[in-house]
C-alpha cells in the first residue's frame, strides 16, 4: 500500500515540475505578495506631505509649525501665500492637508484668547485622514498646555505647578512601533497557502480527467484511498515549505518577531492545510474541467480572502457579513498565525480557534473524501 | 478594415458570450458579488471598539471619564474588571482591543499634584485600528482634561480662554464624513473592470485554439485587426455596462457621493478597458490554453491593481523604490481619476494627467496586440 502511494506522490512531484503554469504559480505569486505586503501595504502615516499658509509670520506660528515636523508624521511640501493657492491645491495634487493660521495668531496667544489653527483636509483617503487627524489633535493639545502653563505662570505664578493635567499614556502591545509588516506579512502565510493548495489540489485532479489520465491511473491496482492521499500528500509537503519559507523570510529579512511557540503553530498549519486541501478536493468532484476548477477555484478564494479579516478588520463590518466571517478557515488561522507571532499565546488562548478549524476541517473533510470517491465510479 | 466584418465578428463573439453560462455569470455576478464583498467587507474605520476598563480607583471623577468612553460611539466597554490580569487575558484573547487603565490616585492627582495619566492598552497587532483607537481614546481624554481644566481655572478665578489656548477648526473635503467605504467602494470598479476584462478577454484566442474553430476562422478573409476589433468590442460594451451597474449599485445601494459626470467616468473606463482587454487578448494570443490565458491574465492584472493602484494602501506612503513602481502600473491612474470622479466631481480638464496616462497605455498596448496575432497555423 504504502510502495503504491509513494508511487504516485513521485509522479505528482514530477508533473508539478513539469507543468509551467504550476511553477509560475508557486514562485511568481508568493515572491511578489511577500515583497508588495512587506513594503507596500502600510496603513502607517509617515511624513504626509502638508501645505501650510501662515498669514501671522510670528514666534508663536513658526513655533506650532514646526512641531509638524519634528513628530515626523508629517513634512512641509508647500509653502503658500494665499488663500486662492490653498484652494486650487488639495484635491488638485498629491498633498490631501493644508495648514492656516490667521494673521493675530501670536497676539490671541499672548492675550490668552482661543487661537484658531484651520486645517483642511481631503478626505477621500478617509483612513489616512483619520489618523493624521489624530496627530494633529495631539500636537495641538501639547501647543495649547504648554502656552496655558506659560500664561499661568505670568497670571498666578503660585497655583501654575497645579494646573491639572490628564494625558494618556499608550501602551501598544505585541507591536510596539505598530508597524504595518508586522501586521501582514505573518497575515501572508495563510493568504498565499491557501490560494497554492486549493488551486494545485483541485487543478492536480482535474487535469488528470480532463486529459484523460486519471482512467488509466484507475486500472493499476490502486485504490480510491490510496490515490487520493497520493495526489493530496504532495501539495500538503509543498504547503509546509511555503509555510516555513515565508515564516524564515518574514522573520530573518522583515524581522518579525516570533514569540510563541513553534509547535503550536504546527498544529495549526496542519489543520489549516487539511482544511484547504478538502476545499480543493470538494472543488476537484464539482469541476470536469480545469477552466470549470479555475472560476470555482476563484469563487471560493475571493471571499475567503476578502472576509478573514487579513487586512479589514471583521469587527468592522456590519453584523451579517461577521456572521459569513465564521465560514471561512483563514479566519481562525489568521488568529493562530498572529497569535504565535507577535501575541507569543498557546493554546490556553488559542484553543477556540483550534476546535473551530478542526471542526471545520472534519466536516469538509468528510464531505469532499465521500464526493472524490464517487466521482471516481 | 471592413466594417461589416468587424460587426459579424462581434456577432459571433456575443453569441458565444450567451451560450457559455460561466461568461454569462462573469458578466453580471461577479460585479455583483464583488462590490456587496469589498462594499460590506473592505472597511477600514474603527467603530465600537471592544474596549476593557479596569479602574482602579472607582471614585467620581474616574467614572465621569469612564462615562465619556461609554457615550463614545467609537468604543464599546463590554467589561469592568477588578483585576489587571483579568484586563491583560481579554487583550491577549483578543476579545478587547483595548484596555483602559485609570490609577488608583487618579483624582486625588489630579486635585494636587497636577499631572496623572492613564493608561492605555492596545492590541498592536492590527497597526492600523491600533491606531485609530489611540487617536480616538486621545480626543475623549483630551476633552475630559480640558473640562477638568476649565473648571480649575473658574475655581481659581483665572480667565477662561487661557485654558484652551489653541482650537482646531477642520474642514473636510470631499469624504466629508471620514468613511472608508467612500474611498474604497469608487475603486471597486477598477477591480471589476480588471477581473471582467482580463478573465474574458484572455479567453478569445485560446479558446479558438482548443475547440479547434482557428483553422475555420483563419480560411475566412477576415484580417487579423479585424478578428481583434470584433473579438474585444463586445467585451467593451460589456465592461462599459458593467461599470454603469457597479456605479449605480455604490450610489443608489452604497450611498457613496458620485459628483462628476457620467460622461468623464465613461471616458476613462473605455481607456482604461483598452488597455485591459488589449494585455488579456495579447496573453490569449501568446498561451492558446484558457486555463494558462486566464491564470496569466490575472496574475498581471489583478495583483498590481488590488496592491500597488491605491485602491486601498495609499502609494505617497509607500518606500520610494516601490511609488517608483507604481507609475508603471496603469491601474494606478484609474483608480484616482474613479476617486476624484465619485468624490471632487472632478471633470476631464481637471484629470487631463490620468488621461494622457492612460491614453499612452492604451496605445502602445493596443498597437501590440494588432501586431500580437498573425493568421497563421503556426
Amino acid at each position: 500500500m504504502f510502495g503504491r502511494i509513494w508511487c504516485m506522490v513521485v509522479k505528482e512531484f514530477i508533473q508539478l515540475r513539469r507543468d509551467r503554469y504550476v511553477r509560475v504559480r508557486l514562485i511568481v505569486p508568493p515572491l511578489v505578495q511577500m515583497l508588495v505586503f512587506g513594503y507596500a501595504a502600510t496603513f502607517e502615516v509617515k511624513h504626509l506631505p502638508i501645505a501650510v499658509l501662515d498669514l501671522d509670520h510670528s514666534q508663536a506660528s513658526r513655533d506650532l509649525l514646526s512641531r509638524f515636523t519634528f513628530t515626523g508624521r508629517f513634512r512641509i511640501a508647500a509653502v503658500l501665500s494665499n488663500e486662492r493657492e490653498l484652494k486650487a491645491l488639495i484635491g488638485h495634487s498629491t498633498i490631501p492637508m493644508a495648514l492656516t493660521i490667521e494673521p493675530g495668531f501670536a497676539a490671541l496667544v499672548r492675550k490668552g484668547r482661543t487661537a484658531h489653527l484651520q486645517a483642511i483636509v481631503d478626505g477621500t483617503n478617509s483612513n489616512t485622514a483619520l489618523i493624521a487627524v489624530g496627530y494633529i489633535n495631539q500636537i495641538a493639545a501639547q501647543f495649547s498646555q504648554d502656552y496655558a502653563r506659560a500664561r499661568i505662570e505670568r497670571l498666578a505664578p503660585p497655583v501654575a505647578a497645579q494646573v491639572p493635567q490628564i494625558s494618556l499614556q499608550q501602551r501598544p502591545w505585541y507591536n510596539p512601533g505598530m508597524s504595518s509588516p508586522w501586521f501582514f506579512v505573518p497575515g501572508l502565510i495563510g493568504t498565499i497557502t491557501m490560494m497554492l493548495v486549493v488551486n494545485l489540489t483541485a487543478f492536480g485532479i482535474v487535469r488528470e480527467r480532463e486529459i484523460g489520465t486519471l482512467e488509466q491511473v484507475l486500472v493499476t491496482p490502486i485504490r480510491p484511498v490510496e490515490l487520493m492521499l497520493g495526489k493530496t500528500i504532495p501539495f500538503f509537503l509543498v504547503g509546509l515549505a511555503d509555510v516555513a519559507l515565508i515564516t524564515s523570510v518574514g522573520t530573518l529579512w522583515f524581522r518579525v518577531p516570533f514569540r510563541g511557540n513553534p509547535l503550536v503553530l504546527l498544529l495549526g498549519t496542519v489543520l489549516f492545510l487539511l482544511c484547504t486541501l478538502s476545499v480543493g478536493l470538494l472543488i476537484s468532484t464539482l469541476c470536469s474541467t480545469q477552466q470549470q476548477a479555475f472560476a470555482s477555484g476563484f469563487f471560493f478564494l475571493n471571499p475567503a480572502f476578502i472576509l478573514s479579516g487579513f487586512s479589514f478588520p471583521i469587527s468592522s463590518m456590519p453584523r451579517a457579513m461577521q456572521l459569513l466571517t465564521y465560514l471561512g478557515p483563514l479566519r481562525y488561522f489568521l488568529v493562530i498565525v498572529r497569535g504565535t507571532f507577535l501575541k507569543g499565546v498557546g493554546l490556553r488562548v488559542l484553543w477556540p480557534q483550534m476546535l473551530a478549524l478542526a471542526g471545520l476541517t472534519a466536516i469538509l473533510l468528510t464531505v469532499s473524501v465521500l464526493r472524490f470517491r464517487k466521482s471516481l465510479d | 478594415m471592413n466594417l461589416r466584418r468587424v460587426a459579424a465578428m462581434g456577432r459571433k463573439e456575443l453569441i458565444q458570450i450567451r451560450r457559455d453560462p460561466r461568461s454569462l455569470a462573469i458578466v453580471v455576478l461577479l460585479p455583483l458579488i464583488q462590490i456587496v464583498l469589498l462594499g460590506y467587507g473592505a472597511r477600514l474605520d474603527a467603530d465600537h471598539i471592544p474596549t476593557c476598563v479596569y479602574d482602579q480607583e472607582s471614585s467620581q471623577d474616574s467614572q465621569a471619564l469612564l462615562k465619556r468612553f461609554q457615550a463614545s460611539r467609537y468604543f464599546d466597554v463590554r467589561k469592568v474588571v477588578h483585576d489587571y490580569r483579568i484586563l491583560v487575558a481579554a487583550v491577549d484573547a483578543g476579545r478587547c482591543k483595548l484596555g483602559l487603565v485609570i490609577p488608583w490616585d487618579f483624582s486625588r492627582r489630579v486635585a494636587d499634584a497636577g499631572h496623572t495619566a492613564v493608561q492605555a492598552v492596545v492590541d498592536g497587532t492590527d497597526n492600523n485600528s491600533a491606531q485609530l483607537a489611540v487617536g480616538y481614546a486621545q480626543a475623549v481624554v483630551g476633552a475630559y482634561a480640558s473640562d477638568v481644566q476649565l473648571e480649575w481655572f473658574a475655581v481659581h478665578r483665572l480667565p477662561r480662554q487661557a485654558a484652551a489656548p489653541l482650537v482646531v477648526d477642520y474642514r473636510t473635503w470631499f469624504n466629508e464624513e471620514l468613511e472608508s467605504k467612500n474611498f474604497i467602494i469608487p475603486g471597486t470598479v477598477a477591480l471589476v473592470m480588471v477581473l471582467m476584462g482580463a478573465l474574458l478577454s484572455s479567453l478569445t484566442i485560446a479558446r479558438e485554439w482548443e475547440r479547434g474553430t482557428m483553422e475555420g476562422l483563419i480560411a475566412t478573409p477576415v484580417t487579423a485587426a479585424e478578428i481583434m476589433i470584433g473579438k474585444l468590442l463586445p467585451y467593451m460594451l460589456i465592461g462599459v455596462f458593467d461599470a454603469l451597474l457597479c456605479t449605480m449599485l455604490a450610489v443608489g445601494w452604497f450611498a457613496v457621493p458620485f459628483r462628476g459626470a457620467i460622461g468623464t467616468l465613461l471616458v476613462v473606463t473605455i481607456m482604461f478597458l483598452t488597455v485591459i482587454l488589449g494585455i488579456g487578448y495579447m496573453i490569449s494570443v501568446a498561451t492558446k490554453s484558457q486555463v494558462g490565458a486566464s491564470q496569466y491574465a490575472l496574475l498581471v492584472t489583478l495583483m498590481p491593481t488590488t496592491m500597488l493602484s491605491g485602491f486601498a494602501f495609499p502609494v505617497d506612503q509607500m518606500p520610494v523604490p516601490i511609488q517608483a513602481v507604481t507609475y508603471l502600473v496603469y491601474s494606478r491612474y484609474y483608480v484616482s481619476a474613479l476617486k476624484k470622479i465619485y468624490l471632487a466631481g472632478s471633470g476631464v480638464l481637471d484629470l487631463w494627467p490620468q488621461i494622457l496616462a492612460l491614453a499612452i497605455y492604451a496605445s502602445v498596448i493596443g498597437l501590440f496586440a494588432t501586431r500580437a496575432f498573425r493568421k497563421s497555423l503556426q
